[in-house]
């Protein structure tokens, strides 16, 4: 084996992923079961360099899955004695199999990612380009870890904490396990009095209604001005295509205050129509804008031949435009959806009713000190799984929504 | 306004370069058509930007200059109150019925009050308050003006017959209506400067304003460099790679408030996961109260520096929130950089970090300085996220958390309303920057 470059490389590679593999599987074995594990961060990180250390001592090519066999052993071997047998810090007499499974998890974490940190990496001085490359492996690896658990962390903590007791919360909230002995009707107590007690079904429906009937009447006003933008010709137009996104940048919070009082005045402040008025004032504008860039390049060719064929204009909108823009309607209806479904300012400000509230509105009410924090999460829950269901399932059309209705280009 | 198909035809396929030589005031009878179907077509989204976004804008303005509070939106009003006194179920017998006035505002006056009663059969008036009158059984009083806090008292007397006395109809069964018109604060001609004064002269202000800018520019910088971390991580196909992408999009796509509310419980100092694992990790020995401690003072060789906890927190929820945003334009951008220029760096020998310094970098620069700007005014107009999570406590009250709390906390519309001024005059800053910058490259 030469020394070099590589093996430096390899063994601060090995380091890293052996650290962090202990760590998170650490935290995960705690959050997922219950048990008080606290790693033990030297034992990950020299298991992570001895894993390296046999990886790179052979060349790239003569790696056997025998070699990687023994590297998987010897981080078991070095995380036992470094942890003098309790890499967790717990004695293995406690929950043997699950810890047993996360040594064994961390092994594999390990020698996966140093076999793919390294996997063309050899222990001498290394090239340029190679150093670079195990590099970027490097981060990009980090970076897969990191972005996963700031994103997955926090739901998985709403999801566990609304399946919980106030009790065992306050008890110990490293504990986010479930406990099914008592059966599946107790899991789901928050959201049983959520519907029953706090008026949840109602909120949900009303949201829906909000969500739909802003889509509707967003459409209704957007597509015949994004038409008008796209296709005829007046007055103005190049400034209007221009600007309607100005109205974007407005702040919502600025508007807050003159329409309290103008709603007020006017007896709309606590009502549906109060906010089916608004939220239609701040979607149009960009509905437009998306909808009148899909207009533009729909051929105007097809249009011309609907004129040509006695339509008039409206049916050619109706006949010919529209069925074209298909998906565009999809992405801006997703895009208002979600607008409307995630709304907290207005709903806030102007919703006193509890007969009325939206789920924003709703969620936003058991944020109080008597009301126990695992109902907080079960609101939250309510109010994020249409979304993100609705999201998932419509993933191609929302993400050209986020895309075309933030910025061009 | 719908044409009839034969007559616009033309107008559809007229070629476009006659428009420039056309004068604006000599459009076509066609043209003239089409501009007013146009006309028509945008009427809607006209009428509903001007009145819920432009109309609100310019209000603001008025508002912030009139000494209103939150409750001056209720108008004053009088509300009255009808007493008998003395005995109804004895015929020929006075009695007295009494109409008792009140102004419900403390301040303002009410002018050209009426209040209209209607007796019950068989009960005749005998004398008269002289501002009332008598129409059958119909009673109605005018009064010229209540003070703020005025009190008034109108009273008739009546006798009642023998069919009322036997079977008396208490007179207050049939309410009074009033009608009076009042002078609302926001629409008389009181001006005041007391709101700016209140809003400048104060060392908040200036305060607010840093906060403002730290956390504008901060969580700003942050969800872009997020967004590009995780644009090179999903840059090259494998498998799984769209899960992953929705997965990233989680946190912009669920409810604001089911994501704020989890940091909150996550962050908790005392029974909150994350202090938790903190402390098992050894990390620290007490919660740490993100969200409710103002500044952590940290040694760095020997310099004490006051670090913003709050602020960061929130910074980072930002970040946390938005980076998905950024990393879906920068994703689609480095999509559509040629993989010519790859193969070429790669044949010269150019490393991955160099390609991406000197390739990619460059070519992203566009859609980075777009993405920072939009962000930019986007962050800087953001309310929710530091409203649900702190509530502007803790150093971390920004110009949009300002406007609630000066206007709705502290019942204060007007200074609210100023402080809505401020924040639109630096926008219009903004969308100066905009339109020089960020709209010439586009075009």
């Amino acid at each position: 084996m030469r020394i070099g470059t590589g093996l430096l490389l390899g063994l601060i590679s090995g380091l890293i992923w052996g650290v962090i593999a202990i760590v998170i599987t650490g935290i995960s074995l705690t959050l997922i079961t219950g048990l008080a594990a606290t790693p033990i961060i030297s034992a990950g990180a020299l298991g992570g360099a001895v894993n390296a250390a046999i990886i790179i001592s052979r060349p790239p090519k003569k790696r056997t899955p025998g070699l990687y066999l023994v590297a998987f052993a010897a981080v078991v071997i070095a995380m036992m004695l470094v942890s003098f047998g309790m890499p967790f810090s717990l004695s293995f007499s406690q929950s043997s199999a699950i810890q047993a499974f996360g040594v064994g998890l961390i092994a594999m974490a390990i020698t996966f990612a140093n076999r793919m940190c390294l996997i063309d990496a050899h222990a001498g001085m290394l090239k340029r380009y190679s150093f670079d490359l195990v590099i970027v492996r490097v981060l990009k690896g980090l970076g897969f870890v990191f972005f996963s658990v700031i994103v997955i962390l926090p739901f998985y903590v709403m999801v566990m904490t609304s399946l919980k007791n106030q009790q065992d919360l306050f008890l110990n909230p490293l504990d986010l396990s479930i406990d099914l002995t008592q059966g599946v009707g107790s899991l789901v107590d928050s959201y049983v009095e959520l519907f029953t007690q706090f008026n949840f079904g109602s909120f949900l429906l009303t949201s829906t209604i909000v969500s739909v009937s802003t889509v509707l009447v967003t459409l209704a006003f957007s597509i015949p001005g994004a038409y008008a933008v796209a296709r005829l010709k007046f007055p103005g137009q190049a400034v209007l295509s221009s600007s309607i996104l100005l109205i974007y940048l407005v702040p919502m919070i600025v508007l807050v205050i003159p329409l309290y009082a103008v709603f007020s005045q006017l007896g709309l402040r606590n009502s549906l129509i109060g906010l089916l008025i608004v939220y239609p004032a701040t979607t149009v504008p960009v509905a437009l804008y998306m909808l009148q860039g899909y207009f533009r390049g729909i051929p105007a060719e097809l249009e011309e031949a609907g004129l040509m064929d006695g339509l008039s204009r409206l049916g050619v909108i109706w006949k010919i435009t529209l069925p074209l823009a298909l998906p565009a309607l999809a992405s801006v209806s997703l895009y208002v959806f979600m607008i409307a479904w995630n709304e907290f300012l207005f709903a806030f400000m102007f919703l006193d009713d509890p007969g009325i509230f939206t789920l924003s509105r709703g969620v936003v009410s058991l944020n109080s000190s008597e009301v126990p924090r695992q109902h907080l999460m079960a609101g939250a829950v309510i109010a994020t799984v249409p979304i993100l269901a609705i999201f998932l399932w419509f993933e191609r059309f929302l993400v050209q929504g986020l895309t075309a209705g933030s910025v061009k280009g | 306004m719908t044409p009839s198909h034969n007559t616009n035809t033309p107008s559809a396929t007229a070629p476009p370069q006659q428009r420039p030589v056309r004068k604006k005031s000599k459009l076509g009878p066609m043209a003239r058509r089409e501009a007013k179907l146009a006309l028509w077509m945008l009427a809607p989204t006209f009428l509903i930007v001007m009145g819920i976004v432009l109309f609100p804008l310019l209000a603001n303005f008025w508002i912030s200059v009139k000494p209103v509070t939150l409750s001056d939106l209720r108008p004053p009003t009088a509300v009255v109150s009808e007493r008998v006194r003395g005995d109804m179920d004895v015929a020929g017998e006075e009695f007295r019925i009494q109409y008792r006035m009140r102004n419900s505002s403390q301040k303002d006056a009410i002018t050209d009050i009426t209040l209209t009663d209607t007796l019950p059969a068989g009960v005749t008036i005998t004398q008269m308050d002289p501002a009332c009158s008598l129409d059958g059984s119909n009673v109605t009083c005018r009064l010229e003006k209540l003070d703020g806090g005025e009190r008034n008292r109108l009273e008739l007397t009546a006798t009642a017959n023998a069919d009322f006395a036997a079977n008396p109809v208490s007179p207050r069964d049939s309410e009074p209506t009033v009608t009076g018109t009042s002078d609302s604060i926001l629409t008389n001609n009181e001006f005041t400067l007391d709101n700016f004064a209140r809003i400048f002269d104060s060392r908040e202000f200036w305060s607010v304003l840093w906060v403002t800018i730290a956390y504008t520019v901060f969580g700003t910088l942050g969800a872009l460099v997020l967004g590009l971390f995780a644009a090179q991580i999903l840059n090259k196909p494998f498998k799984g790679r769209s899960i992953i992408r929705g997965l990233f999009l989680f946190p912009y796509v669920a409810p604001v408030i089911a994501v704020a509310f989890t940091w909150v419980i996550l962050l908790d100092p005392f029974n909150g996961t994350f202090n938790a694992i903190l402390q098992r990790m050894n990390v620290t020995d007490a919660g740490i109260n993100f969200f409710g401690q103002r500044a952590v003072p940290i040694d760095i060789f020997g310099l004490t520096i006051e670090f913003p906890l709050a602020l960061a927190t929130v910074i980072a929820f930002e970040a946390w929130r938005y980076f998905p945003l950024s990393f879906l334009f920068i994703l689609a951008r480095m999509q559509s950089i040629s993989s010519d220029m790859y193969e070429a760096a790669e044949v010269d020998g150019a490393t991955p970090l160099q390609q991406f310094w000197h390739i990619s970098l460059p070519q992203l620069l566009g859609i980075l300085s777009t993405l920072f700007l939009l962000r930019f005014i986007w962050t800087f107009n953001k309310f929710d996220d530091i409203f649900l999570l702190t509530g502007g406590a803790a150093g971390t009250r920004t110009l949009t958390v300002d406007v609630y709390e000066q206007g709705f906390a502290l019942s204060n519309l007007g200074a609210g309303a100023a402080v809505a001024v401020a924040i639109f005059i630096l926008l219009l800053v903004f969308a100066v920057f905009y339109f020089k910058f960020v709209h010439r490259e586009d075009s």
